[in-house]
């Protein structure tokens, strides 16, 4: 399984990814922002960082660099995209999830682990999980999910919720919102559920001495469901 | 030719930046204040001399990347 990752200037968490791709056994090329042609592919990933140090919006800068027209055309042909914490900013900022990603509600950088609720497991990248909640890690600044009342409606008839905060139970409540995103939601799917943006970092849940099994799990799940 | 471009948040999104510098002012003695609302100034230097043609390309700019349409709207301010 051919996978790629995309480094934008200020990308940080894109060489634990390709770690941790590599690790479950896809064929992981590195692709530069500047080029124009992505490698054939059966998985980009849009990774974690800081792209263009988060001037105007976050991701608004790498949203318009040039291999993104090359990645936005791989998700229009159903293509397999996957942007994880500033990869999910950047996503938002190319319209293919729907919303944006606001400040913090406590203008607060958070760091640490925290568990997630599996909404639909009809898709590619959760089909087959025996698991409904994961732990997983999040850093970030701007990872207040927002978006309009017509949109919030739209995602839900469409089972476009990906992901939800919760409590080690499943219980998504407002005291396990970290960051207040609304309705607790930590990630997205586009309509056809092949574009996923989430702001934890599976990557990082890859390694129990480090921090936990989880994103085994996840990863693991994946590449069985690309094969 | 100079065109200005002003970027807000949307009336019913949430600015937790603005409610800050709010409290900050408050506590400073600005009591008389209602609300605060934080956004953006841009200052474009087009090079174009008719000044609706100048317009049209930051409105252009602010449609596709200066502004979010989802959670801002924008307003060419003025041109000199």
């Amino acid at each position: 399984m051919k996978s790629s990752v995309i480094t934008f200037p200020g990308s940080n968490c894109d060489r634990d990814m390709d770690v941790a791709l590599k690790k479950f056994g896809f064929n992981n090329k590195m692709v530069w922002h500047d080029d124009n042609e992505l490698p054939k592919s059966d998985l980009v990933v849009l990774p974690g960082g800081f792209s263009y140090g988060d001037y105007l919006r976050c991701g608004s800068m790498a949203s318009k660099s040039k291999i993104m027209q090359s990645v936005i055309n791989f998700a229009k042909s159903g293509g397999l995209v996957m942007g994880i914490c500033n990869g999910f900013q950047i996503l938002v900022e190319t319209g293919l999830v729907p919303g944006v990603l606001l400040r913090n509600k406590y203008l607060e950088f958070i760091c640490k682990n925290v568990f997630v609720k599996l909404d639909n497991k009809e898709n590619t990248y959760f089909k087959n999980l025996n698991k409904d909640v994961l732990e997983f890690h999040i850093a970030h600044n701007e990872g207040n999910y927002f978006c309009t009342k017509d949109q919030l409606k739209e995602i839900k008839d469409n089972n476009q919720i990906a992901i939800y905060y919760c409590n080690s139970e499943g219980k998504i409540e407002d005291q396990y919102n970290p960051n207040g995103s609304i309705k607790n939601i930590a990630g997205i799917f586009n309509k056809e559920k092949n574009v996923l943006g989430m702001m934890p970092h599976p990557e990082r849940m890859i390694d129990q001495s480090l921090s936990g099994e989880d994103g085994s799990i996840f990863f693991k799940n994946l590449i069985n469901n690309i094969k | 030719m100079k065109v200005s471009a002003i970027i807000t948040l949307k009336k019913d999104v949430l600015d937790p930046q603005g409610k800050v510098i709010h409290q900050a002012l408050d506590g400073m003695g600005f009591e008389n204040i209602s609300e605060v609302r934080q956004g953006k100034y841009f200052e474009i230097d087009v090079n174009e001399d008719d000044p609706s043609k100048a317009k049209a390309v930051v409105e252009d700019m602010c449609k596709k990347l200066l502004a979010n349409l989802v959670i801002e709207n924008f307003k060419i301010i003025e041109t000199q």
